[in-house]
């Protein structure tokens, strides 16, 4: 249940970052430069694996329980973020994410970027597609980390996160566009409740407390959760229609 | 110092965010639970609690910048 649970969580939060990924790559391959943005891409992607690398190891030393205070604790204040920003949209109090309209801004952006050549790449379609990477990847590494850390299975973690990385990857070149039809808002509500559950269960036990049932009252955590994001998305409806 | 400034902004902005308030009652609540757990009271109960509070303060506060 738990390496279901963890393998899910791993591979949704990576689906949703990679599918942001993926736009930005697009977006600098098409419009300037595809050998430039690839190797941006193929950069990011070194830089992300040596981050992995050192920290995954570094962190199996750290004490479990120490661990899990931190990790959770990180994830909570991390998931919180993406609930809250899910719940505000699914509510109307924020605009929803739009993967077309991005890849439209990015590619007019890049359309209007001044041509630069260095170590014979398209300067700014390589820092476009190595940034944008790196970015969303650092939160794919984040997430595998803690995940896969506190739960003594990075290997699993990693394993989410990979089955996301080459479904992207693969529909992406099927497609040869930014994924529009990836129910994203959707997916981002899910991850939010994902990480939030993940941190509200390991942080108690870091802290020293113990679950009734131990994990096997990760699916009550997790209901918890789910109930009170939805609860928060029809009280803030209500307000808007008060406010309207 | 401006490349250490930037480096810190960025993580701070990772994990923290724009609502520093929401990471800060986090910490608090970890705090509280450990301080229970280690006078006898088995508090699993405090963070689900609390996070649900954080996250209904946080939401409200955010909802009343954007109207």
């Amino acid at each position: 249940m738990t390496a279901g649970f963890l393998i899910a969580s791993a591979f949704l939060a990576s689906a949703v970052e990679f599918v942001e990924a993926l736009t930005i790559v697009l977006a600098a391959g098409i419009t300037r430069d595809w050998r430039s943005s690839l190797t941006g891409l193929g950069a990011a992607t070194i830089v992300l694996a040596a981050i992995v690398a050192a920290l995954g190891p570094a962190l199996t030393l750290i004490p479990i329980d120490v661990l899990r205070i931190i990790v959770g604790g990180l994830l909570l204040a991390f998931g919180l973020q993406w609930l809250r920003k899910a719940i505000l949209r699914a509510s109307g109090f924020k605009a929803l994410h739009d993967e077309a309209e991005i890849f439209a801004r990015e590619q007019a952006e890049a359309r209007a970027a001044g041509q630069e050549e260095r170590a014979g790449l398209d300067w700014y379609a390589f820092t476009l597609s190595f940034k944008g990477v790196l970015l969303e990847g650092l939160e794919v590494a984040f997430i595998v980390i803690t995940f896969g850390s506190a739960q003594g299975r990075i290997d699993l973690a990693a394993l989410g996160a990979g089955i996301a990385l080459v479904l992207v990857a693969v529909v992406g070149v099927v497609v040869r566009g930014p994924l529009t039809r990836v129910p994203e808002n959707s997916l981002k509500f899910a991850v939010g409740v994902m990480l939030t559950t993940f941190g509200i269960f390991w942080s108690t036990e870091g802290a020293g407390a113990h679950w009734p049932g131990d994990n096997a009252s990760l699916p009550g955590v997790l209901a918890f959760v789910v109930l009170i994001a939805f609860g928060a998305v029809a009280l803030l409806k209500r307000q808007r229609v008060a406010l309207a | 110092m401006r490349r250490i400034r930037a480096f810190g902004h960025f993580w701070w902005d990772f994990i923290v965010g724009d609502d520093w308030r929401a990471a800060a009652g986090v910490v608090i609540a970890i705090g509280v639970t450990a301080l229970l757990v280690e006078a006898g009271v088995d508090a699993w109960w405090l963070m689900p609690v609390a996070v649900g509070a954080v996250l209904w303060l946080s939401l409200r506060r955010a909802a009343a910048v954007s109207r």
